[in-house]
């Protein structure tokens, strides 16, 4: 077995005999889900470039790392203040995995929602927890939800019993610390939404600037019948953090499962979605962008499942690289035999604004029956020279001109984004990350206040 | 105001102006016309600063300042406007952002602070009115799925809203029925002014029924050849451009 493997797999033990000394012993099935995770992970070790799915990515700054736990969750609340959404919402904080009752916000949860970090779900009642856990992210999935299960601790638990409609969003809020040595966390979130309810879901990763931490995120969520989630990832991870997610999702009867899969920070980010299309009628919506900057590396993975006949799912992707950043899209759609009238359309574009900046583009069909109407395309190309000169004939020096063409490129997928509180920070973080003497911010607002007259 | 001086412009590696030169005053609407390949368009796209023409010979000063070694935006910022005859259609940038970004570039290069929004929303709206365009013109992407009436009309709301000091128009009646020619006319008119010159470039004589120059040029194979009055537009239009080429060669 390599070293970089051994040394998760000594941190695990340290870990489990520091958790049975102070907590005693775990309930079995925790216990055996661990050891199948560690063993997994251990035959599997991590993934290299010769395994397909990881062809593009190179985790090589993962496995050479030495990571800790934390064991607190402490962190200024007047830098959480800055960091932190502004919107109203019901919000559970986590500081470098670590759940932290006093930067969480639980109070006046509505009838029949549950909103609960997933070491106290497993204290009230980890029966309840261990049926759905696992069931869709297994440990098979890669040698991330292997170590994921291996380690996992702390995450979120929510439950919406059926009919509930949460209107307020729900923030999961990942803080990452800036250490003196890097630690890592496995968060492992649990979505549960009995039929016909309704929620918006925001899973926030920020943190210090500074921070070089690792995060290992599995998230499973279950759409009963009838139910509505709107689910953001919002990755505005330290440049120096390394983010590995996957997200899967099963989707029943005419559910509807709308992803915001938006990615601006971390410096190695692989992100998996999958959703599983089981009952007829039921929709998926996948929307994302991503924009990298200097040796950035950013890989999105997703799959749409149709197993089920009469179901749908739309993708949009987008991709901005500047410098030398490099990109991976893998969309892939999967339609059934026997999955009739099916309609899956995806599109990628990404946008190249640097000549070393690169980005591995593939869309990939697979139909297994015939009454299916399925279309996709990818197209990587520079900003548009022409739009460039116009706008510069109108005295606007070429970076704005530039960073207006950018943000017209990403406005495509903020369009679809119904939360003002989102789609304005991240049209100003992608202004930001634009040259100096930009400024957008005044022109958003214009454009908003001629909207709203 | 402006001045070309024996211009000699290549393209990709062709000759295409050969020693043009043209004056124009504040206070003057000048009209550029000739047949198809004579360089109307040339013209404009150097002096807006259109990558792939190549200066041979010659200058063009505007207020004294050395055009050719300006930045395309420096050119725009110091009062120089191009209206183009295909406006470029910029998808996802909003009408709103262009104007504001490309008023607010004006005002800093002159050391003027940036427009207030109310200042703003005033001055745009006037403006969409007098153009006849509708407010949601400005949400809507710069030219993206316009006709070609709209195209050409929103070239003009951008003069308006920058008053350049020199508003140089090319082929902007092209592709106008005459409703749009009417409104597009107006417009122009309305930037008639004693401290503003106006070159349009135009093919037709039909514009100029609307917009009576001062003076009217005829650009035949990359010089001009003829200068006159309003009046020689309307000989062209009757005569075609024939008798002024034997004219020139005689």
């Amino acid at each position: 077995m390599n070293s970089d493997v051994q040394r998760f797999l000594d941190r695990l033990t340290e870990r489990s005999a520091q958790r049975d000394a102070s907590q005693g012993p775990e309930p079995t099935w925790i216990a055996a889900r661990r050891q199948a995770g560690a063993a997994r992970f251990e035959a599997l070790g991590f993934p290299n470039r010769r395994v397909e799915a990881w062809k593009y990515t190179d985790v090589r700054a993962i496995a050479s790392g030495d990571f800790q736990l934390a064991t607190d969750a402490e962190f200024s609340p007047a830098t959480t203040a800055t960091l932190t959404l502004p919107v109203e919402a019901h919000r559970l904080t986590f500081v470098d995995g670590v759940f932290s009752a006093s930067l969480s916000q639980l109070d006046d949860l509505p009838q029949g929602v549950q909103l609960l970090p997933l070491s106290q779900a497993l204290e009230d009642n980890h029966e309840a927890v261990g049926g759905p856990l696992g069931r869709l992210t297994g440990v098979e999935f890669s040698s991330f939800s292997a170590l994921n299960t291996a380690f996992m601790e702390e995450g979120a638990v929510l439950r919406l019993a059926p009919g509930s409609v949460v209107d307020k969003p729900i923030i999961l809020q990942f803080l990452s610390r800036a250490n003196d040595a890097p630690v890592m966390s496995h968060p492992r979130i649990l979505v549960e939404a009995g039929s016909r309810s309704e929620a918006t879901l925001i899973e926030h990763h920020i943190g210090e600037d500074t921070a070089a931490n690792f995060t290992n995120l599995v998230e499973e969520i279950i759409l009963d019948r009838g139910a509505i989630l709107t689910h953001y990832k919002l990755q505005e991870a330290p440049l120096a953090d390394l983010h590995v997610a996957s997200i899967h999702v099963e989707q029943g009867r005419d559910s509807r499962f709308t992803s915001f899969n938006l990615n601006l920070g971390g410096g190695l980010v692989r992100n998996d979605l999958v959703t599983e299309l089981n009952g007829q009628g039921a929709e998926a919506t996948f929307n994302g962008l991503f924009y990298g900057q200097g040796r950035q590396h950013v890989d999105n993975h997703t799959l749409a499942n149709h197993n089920a006949p009469r179901t749908f799912s739309n993708e949009n992707y987008k991709g901005i690289l500047d410098d030398r950043a490099h990109g991976v899209f893998n969309g892939k759609v999967v339609v059934k035999r026997d999955s009739q009238q099916i309609e899956g359309f995806q599109s990628n574009a990404n946008l190249l604004l640097s000549d070393r900046a690169h980005i591995d583009a593939k869309p990939e069909l697979e139909i297994y029956a015939d009454d299916v109407k399925c279309s996709h395309g990818t197209t990587t190309g520079q900003l548009d020279e022409e739009a460039v000169f116009a706008l510069r004939t109108r005295g606007i020096d070429e970076q704005t001109a530039r960073g207006l063409l950018t943000l017209a490129f990403a406005g495509e997928v903020l369009e679809q984004v119904t939360l003002d509180v989102i789609s304005e920070r991240v049209e100003l973080a992608v202004a930001g990350k634009l040259p100096e003497r930009f400024n957008l911010a005044g022109l958003v607002e214009t454009a908003v206040a001629l909207g709203e007259e | 105001m402006l001045e070309v001086k024996d211009l000699h412009v290549t393209v990709e590696g062709s000759e295409i102006l050969k020693g043009l030169s043209l004056t124009i005053k504040a206070g003057e609407v000048h009209a550029l016309m000739g047949p198809n390949g004579a360089g109307k368009s040339t013209l404009s796209a150097v002096i807006a600063g259109k990558d792939g023409y190549e200066v041979t010979q010659g200058s063009i000063t505007f207020e004294g300042q050395d055009v050719l070694e300006m930045e395309i935006e420096e050119r725009a910022q110091a009062g120089l406007l191009l209206g183009f005859q295909y406006p470029v259609e910029i998808p996802g940038v909003k009408n709103i952002y262009l104007l504001k970004a490309a008023l607010n570039a004006q005002r800093a290069a002159r050391g003027e602070a940036e427009i207030a929004a109310p200042e703003f929303l005033k001055l745009i709206k006037d403006q969409l009115a007098f153009m006849k365009m509708d407010g949601s013109f400005l949400q809507r992407a710069v030219n993206q799925g316009f006709s070609g009436g709209e195209k050409k009309r929103n070239e003009i709301l951008q003069m308006l809203v920058l008053q350049p000091k020199l508003a140089m128009l090319d082929e902007i009646d092209s592709g106008l029925d005459i409703d749009a020619m009417r409104v597009v006319a107006e417009g122009i008119n309305s930037l008639r002014a004693a401290d503003r010159g106006i070159l349009l470039v135009t093919h037709y004589q039909r514009l100029l029924d609307f917009v009576v120059p001062d003076k009217v040029h005829v650009l035949v194979d990359g010089r001009i050849v003829k200068s006159g009055d309003a009046q020689l537009a309307h000989e062209l239009e009757a005569r075609g451009y024939e008798w002024v080429l034997e004219e020139s060669a005689a």
